[in-house]
């Protein structure tokens, strides 16, 4: 008999599946060079035809960011990161399109080998996909139907220009560019980005879907997406990502802002599959991202729900704003580490109107030599009586060289409040696998099984098609050579 | 069907089966009992596969056929079944997809179609009422917060479903109460044939009243000490171990 179980080599052989969406699509790109100052940010702003006032912001938030310094309080490790030899714009030069036609078939070739034919989404599905490749939206479909139902969907720039005032009155509301090191960053310099707006009453008649795609070499990804609901209106949101096989660590930076009034609900769905570096820690994405959701009005509710199985780093933590009296914050997340991935992921869920209640349900994965930490935090302000909160971390690890670790954060300044918190570490045992195999399932059908029944409550959170696409990552992801 | 010579196992340097041979016709049903660790579960688990045990010597032979270096995963797909004495839970897997993998996974190996959802329903259905279990079982996640009644019905239902060439009940009678007892000796009986084996492993002679074996073994450390027919296992029960070891 070896040292090693059979078993142990099996689920060696099984996470080590190289990541199948590397590929680099030939686009010429429209790049500024590296670097970084006012006149970068000028150059953005110029080239996108902004107003004034933003403008002044960006600069604003880049002048704090230089005040600022990486935070350091995460449990991840990585090199310092220059931010001088990043290029901070890039967008693919052919723009101005009316129909899926008129698109680089290029980037339609990149999303079938993603398994996401745009047509077929837009024949068959009834999602409408406003696909962001780099940094400017190439293609937005179903417009008119969501128009007709009252609902705004468009890039962020294209917001700019034709919804200024909404702009104007919610941008860095949520995540002001003080918030973090990442945010400033992000407010200084982003890109694009998507802009969702429910007026009063309008419930979405389909979901909405976003991919994103990192694609030019060296160049720093920074969404920017605003998503607001008005009174009793609704909208489900779902966004995904892969990136292509890269040597250079990437930087994206996102932020995304929620904002719910009286009776609105804002179901955010993501699932993220960028690059996560070669087996030896090599490349891929770093991704340091800043979502919040505010729950502004009484009765309003914002779910988060994330699948992250990609990047080198992740640094992530999206949380809800209760103010309004009895909203509901939500966060459901699965993460998967493998390799020398590392994630430090999350939520904050913060009480302040009266009879709020949140729901916490994390589930970590750990293979490989991962590292992976829950990071959560739960505040109870002063005046939100009968205030409720329920948290359940579960991590989950593959082998004897991956870690996983817990760090809750519980802040109560009211006596009324219910708090609950369930926390539980696993590992795949071996008895486990040798009860699959010992009724003719193979390892790796067993794994993939014992995972996904890992992550079930989570899953049964996301829209049906992104459940089977979730599944279909975290397989990816776990499949192996064997057999 | 089976056959294992002169086998020798241990764990962690002590030594747990010391020559064991054994023969398994087709049609047979082999009782094998034994006192607390006398090795009747490593006996089950080596058949099946589980590679935690180290082999001193001896091979076994499962269809004419030496498995000595099949994993369980292929010993399965040949055709052996154990039924596990403390059966697995396996949280948020639901029963019925796993149940319906498993017969997939050896209808594939046999070259057979695989059956869709709704074939597979109506014989799952079929099978629960053999156990005596509602359907309410399908959508439970597989043996989490089942009793020790409902862990074992369960290893019998996957049994008859997958229909295995020889099948290893490891203490599948401790536990059950004497109405669950009569549901999972029917449901044995029922599946026998001429061409199918059983190896039934256990403490009590109480199992052996509905089950009716070919073949009693009294296995003592590691070792069969006496093979008889279905009234050495009544012998046992009056006698105790240590008078027929003598």
């Amino acid at each position: 008999m070896e040292n090693k179980t059979k078993d142990q080599i099996t689920i060696d052989d099984s996470i080590n599946k190289e990541y199948e969406y590397g590929f680099v699509t030939n686009i010429e790109q429209d790049t500024l060079p590296p670097g970084l100052d006012e006149d970068v940010i000028k150059t953005i702003s110029k080239k996108k035809d902004e107003p004034q006032w933003l403008l002044d912001w960006r600069l604003k938030a880049f002048k704090y960011w230089k005040t600022l310094k990486d935070p350091n309080w995460a449990k991840i490790k990585y090199p310092d990161i220059d931010y001088q030899s990043i290029s901070y714009f890039s967008a693919p030069k052919k723009k101005k399109l009316n129909s899926l036609d008129e698109v680089d078939p290029e980037i339609l070739k990149t999303y079938d080998k993603l398994g996401i034919p745009i047509e077929e989404q837009k024949m068959l599905s009834g999602v409408a996909v406003d696909a962001v490749f780099d940094s400017v939206s190439v293609a937005t479909t179903f417009k008119e139907d969501l128009a007709k139902a009252g609902v705004v969907f468009c890039s962020f720039s294209e917001a700019v220009k034709k919804y200024p005032k909404i702009i104007k009155k919610y941008l860095g509301t949520v995540v002001p560019y003080t918030d973090n090191y990442f945010a400033a960053l992000n407010s200084a310099v982003f890109s694009d980005g998507s802009f969702v707006y429910l007026p009063k009453n309008v419930k979405s008649p389909m979901e909405l879907s976003t991919y994103f795609r990192i694609n030019a070499q060296n160049t720093g990804q920074f969404e920017r997406t605003l998503i607001v609901a008005e009174e009793n209106s609704y909208v489900s949101y779902l966004e995904g990502c892969t990136a292509p096989m890269r040597d250079e660590n990437q930087l994206h930076a996102a932020v995304v802002e929620l904002i719910t009034l009286d009776d609105a609900e804002i179901k955010y769905s993501t699932v993220q599959n960028w690059y996560p570096g070669d087996k030896n820690g090599k490349g891929g994405i770093y991704n340091f991202v800043t979502k919040r959701g505010a729950c502004r009005g009484k009765n309003s509710k914002i779910s988060w729900t994330q699948v992250e199985t990609g990047s080198a780093i992740t640094w992530k933590y999206p949380g809800c704003i209760l103010k309004g009296d009895n909203s509901v914050g939500e966060f459901y997340s699965v993460a998967l580490t493998n390799n020398l991935q590392q994630a430090d992921t999350g939520t904050k869920m913060i009480h302040i109107g009266k009879n709020t209640k949140s729901t916490i349900i994390s589930k970590g994965i750990s293979a490989g030599r991962s590292q992976q930490t829950y990071r959560g935090g739960v505040s109870i302000r002063k005046n939100a009586d009968d205030a409720r909160n329920y948290s359940q971390c579960d991590s989950l690890l593959i082998g004897g060289d991956c870690g996983a670790h817990t760090v809750p954060y519980i802040d109560v300044k009211n006596d009324s409040a219910k708090m609950e918190h369930e926390a539980s570490t696993t590992k795949i045992g071996e008895d486990q696998m040798f009860y699959c195999n010992q009724r003719g399932i193979s390892e790796e059908d067993a794994i993939s099984m014992i995972v996904n029944g890992f992550c079930k409550d989570v899953f049964n959170e996301l829209p049906m098609e992104f459940a089977l696409e979730a599944r279909k990552l975290l397989e990816v992801s776990l499949e192996g050579s064997v057999g | 069907m089976l056959s294992i010579n002169n086998l020798n196992v241990s764990v962690e340097d002590k030594s747990i089966l010391n020559g064991i041979n054994l023969n398994v016709q087709p049609g047979e049903v082999h009782a094998i009992m034994g006192k607390n660790g006398s090795g009747k579960s490593t006996l089950s688990n080596v058949i099946a596969g589980k590679d935690t045990y180290n082999i001193n010597g001896g091979s076994i032979e499962f269809c004419g056929e030496n498995i000595d270096d099949l994993s369980p995963h292929d010993r399965a797909l040949q055709g052996i079944f154990l039924s596990f004495q403390y059966p697995i839970a396996l949280p948020g897997v639901n029963n019925t997809y796993f149940l319906k993998s498993a017969l997939n996974a050896k209808r594939n190996f046999n070259n057979q179609e695989e059956l869709d959802a709704v074939e597979f329903l109506k014989l799952i259905k079929s099978k629960l009422q053999q156990v005596g279990m509602d359907e309410s079982y399908l959508k439970r996640a597989v043996n989490v917060g089942f009793s020790g009644g409902e862990k074992k019905r369960n290893e019998i239902l996957q049994m008859i479903t997958l229909d295995p060439k020889l099948a290893i009940l490891d203490e599948t009678d401790s536990g059950l109460d004497i109405d669950a007892l009569k549901i999972v000796a029917d449901g044995i009986n029922k599946s026998r044939t001429s061409k199918n084996s059983f190896i039934v492993i256990t403490h009590y002679q109480r199992m052996l009243n509905y089950l009716k074996p070919d073949f009693v073994h009294v296995l003592i450390e590691g070792k069969i000490v006496k093979t008889g027919g279905p009234d050495l296992a009544l012998d046992l029960e009056a006698k105790g171990y240590s008078n027929i070891a003598a």
